[in-house]
């Protein structure tokens, strides 16, 4: 919150608005969402983010391919919160670019409508609304109009309510469909919330430390479903727990003082001298 | 619940799910019944003889519960406290009072044709260009539905635009009920000043002593109540109605999610006026008066009393609360006059205590115990 006012009130270079003129067709090209047809779906690149002279981030280059699951892992500070608030639009980065395919400047999208265009970013804390039941939460988190006068007699259409139980089945809910999110577990609130952002189909999913404060079993059907995502989506994954990313990870990215520590499969970035001295602190 | 993809009736399964709501409108259909009755057609010899005081005291709790339901729909369902809602009440009041003060004609104490009496005593020559229009039934209906709605349009997209919630939006409720009570009490507004309007003849050519006319108003509030549950009902049933409650449990979250909850708020704000200045305009024949007391900061807060009491996020709950205390206030205020208010403060603090689910939780649990108690005890050899 505090950061993201912070970012907001600290001097950005680029210019953030586009035209005015062109809007309209802004809407349209964030309605048809990312053009990815170079195979990769997200660029980051030199991108600094200071918070009173602090760099959370420091000139970070990144990229994630079509249908990648990435997981990155860094220290505490690395800057792996602040990345994903570039990403949202919550916080506006000093200098660098950041496109989602080859066509959409995040830089100059509003919050909602980068979430429009297919992010999807899933907090650390579930909020999930819990005097609602797990259907009527993934109801309320489907993609569509959502104005006031048609949701008074909208119906749950056959497709909608089809569209709900595969949602359900991914994410494993649909023994609990009719309970309240509230008397869920911790791990079936975070699949809940998961399957609230897979309902609204986004190309592109940030997932920030899914399996804290998780059963050796969830965290188990946590990386099921996780894996099972690839493909279909993009997903990036911030998790501390090594065994975890073992168990997803086909590349992994170490972060470090607001960069690019190392980058590869999990071997390769334990055996890095480097990032075993940072990092895993051995 | 909405889990099988084809409905029917949507009105009828929310009906279903909500046993409170049955009993309610069970009870809603014997009084509408029994009332007429007891009062009309049992002589007034006997001891079941219903008198014309006790029917226009049932026809009173009868607009409280429609304004405790519309409180009850903005702040069990949305979690806006609104604490001036009285406001609204008190203006479809006074839209009703004004159609009623023209009806008088000649028969006001001056014989003004035109002017009502107060206006005589103030030496006006002229009716003031807000009271044209008032002497037909039909335009001052249209202002009961247009002046709270539209005052609730306003007020609420400028609160609810600039993202004042929670106790700050109550305390700005508090100041609009408080400063249009300071506005009535002039007489240069034109409302009659501290007086308000009384001394009504009739209502729409029918004479408001006759007990016809007062039992045909009575029957028209147990309308206005029952539809009026129904349409809440229908409203929090809906997808737009687990909207307004997601906004209540985490607005933020559903902002995320692309709700525009400003227009939620703003529309659920605004029928709950439009409920509370009806509810207003049908108090007004019945008690036969209006002044500006009606706007007082404590009517307000009474009423959000009677739904805690009765039990909020219910809607059945809010007309028990309503119903339970102004009975308690009644009983009260005829027999130990001075207590009232200590009463009313003593159940403030304690019903939050003892009952936190008002009236209604605490006998809904009482059940849910009983019945597993006796499931536990069929179990046990």
């Amino acid at each position: 919150m505090i950061r993201g006012v912070l970012g907001r009130f600290s001097g950005r270079s680029h210019s953030a608005k586009p035209p005015r003129v062109g809007e309209l067709l802004e809407a349209n090209r964030i309605e048809a969402g990312p053009d990815a047809s170079r195979g990769v779906i997200l660029y980051l690149e030199d991108i600094t983010v200071s918070f009173d002279g602090f760099r959370a981030l420091n000139a970070l280059t990144l990229y994630i391919e079509v249908g990648e699951l990435r997981c990155i892992i860094g220290p505490n500070g690395a800057g792996k919160t602040t990345m994903m608030d570039v990403i949202t639009g919550k916080t506006r980065p000093d200098t660098g670019s950041a496109w989602f395919g080859q066509t959409l400047d995040l830089l100059a999208l509003t919050e909602p409508e980068i979430a429009q265009a297919g992010i999807g970013r899933k907090f650390q804390k579930p909020t999930v609304f819990e005097h609602h039941t797990v259907f009527e939460n993934l109801e309320l988190a489907m993609a569509g109009d959502k104005s006031v006068w048609k949701w008074l007699y909208a119906r749950t259409t056959p497709a909608e309510f089809e569209h709900i139980e595969q949602v359900l089945e991914t994410v494993r809910l649909t023994e609990r469909r009719d309970a309240r999110a509230g008397a869920l577990s911790h791990g079936q609130k975070q699949w809940l919330e998961i399957g609230m952002l897979l309902i609204q189909e986004p190309q592109l999913l940030l997932v920030d430390e899914p399996v804290a404060g998780m059963t050796p079993q969830e965290v188990e059907r946590t990386a099921e479903l996780l894996s099972s995502l690839a493909g279909r989506h993009s997903v990036i994954v911030v998790e501390h727990d090594m065994e975890f990313v073992r168990s997803i990870a086909r590349q992994v990215t170490v972060l470090h003082e607001g960069s690019v520590l190392a980058q590869g499969s999990i071997d390769e970035v334990q055996g890095n001298p480097r990032v075993r001295e940072v990092y895993l602190g051995v | 619940m909405s889990t099988t993809p084809f409905q029917g009736n949507r009105l009828a399964a929310a009906l279903r799910a909500d046993r409170g709501g049955r009993i309610f409108l069970s009870l809603l259909i014997v009084v509408a019944v029994l009332t007429p009755v007891l009062n009309l057609a049992v002589p007034g010899s006997s001891f079941l003889h219903l008198s014309g005081y006790t029917v226009t005291l049932i026809g009173k709790y009868m607009c409280y519960a429609m304004l405790a339901i519309a409180v009850d729909l903005i702040w069990g369902y949305c979690g806006i406290l609104s604490l001036g809602h009285g406001a609204f009440f008190a203006l479809g009041g006074y839209a009703m009072g004004m159609y009623l003060m023209r009806q008088i004609g000649t028969r006001g104490v001056y014989g003004d044709p035109i002017l009502p009496d107060f206006m005589v005593f103030l030496n006006w020559k002229e009716l003031p260009w807000f009271w044209h229009g008032f002497n037909h039934f039909a335009f001052a209906a249209l202002m009961i539905v247009l002046v709270p709605g539209l005052l609730a349009l306003v007020f609420g997209f400028l609160a609810f635009r600039s993202r004042v919630s929670g106790v700050y939006l109550s305390i700005i409720t508090q100041a609009l009920t408080y400063a249009l009570m300071l506005a009535f009490f002039r007489n240069d507004m034109g409302f009659g000043g501290n007086n308000g309007f009384t001394d009504f003849k009739d209502i729409l050519g029918f004479s408001l002593q006759a007990p016809s006319t007062r039992m045909a108003l009575f029957l028209c509030t147990v309308l206005a109540l029952g539809g009026s549950y129904l349409l809440c009902r229908y409203i929090v049933a809906s997808r737009a109605g687990r909207v307004i409650a997601a906004v209540r449990d985490a607005e933020s979250r559903a902002r995320f999610l692309g709700y525009r909850v400003e227009s939620y708020k703003l529309w659920v704000f605004v029928f709950s006026a439009v409920l509370a200045g009806i509810a207003g305009a049908l108090y007004v024949p019945q008690i036969g008066i209006i002044n500006p007391g009606e706007f007082s900061p404590a009517n307000s807060i009474e009423i959000v009393i009677w739904v805690a009491i009765g039990g909020r996020g219910t809607l059945y709950g809010a007309v028990v609360g309503a119903v339970l205390v102004n009975y308690a206030k009644t009983y009260f205020t005829a027999a130990l006059p001075s207590m009232w208010l200590y009463a009313l403060g003593a159940l403030f603090v304690l019903v939050p205590l003892f009952l936190p689910r008002g009236v209604v939780g605490a006998v809904s649990e009482l059940r849910s115990r009983l019945i597993q108690g006796s499931a536990a005890a069929g179990t046990t050899p």
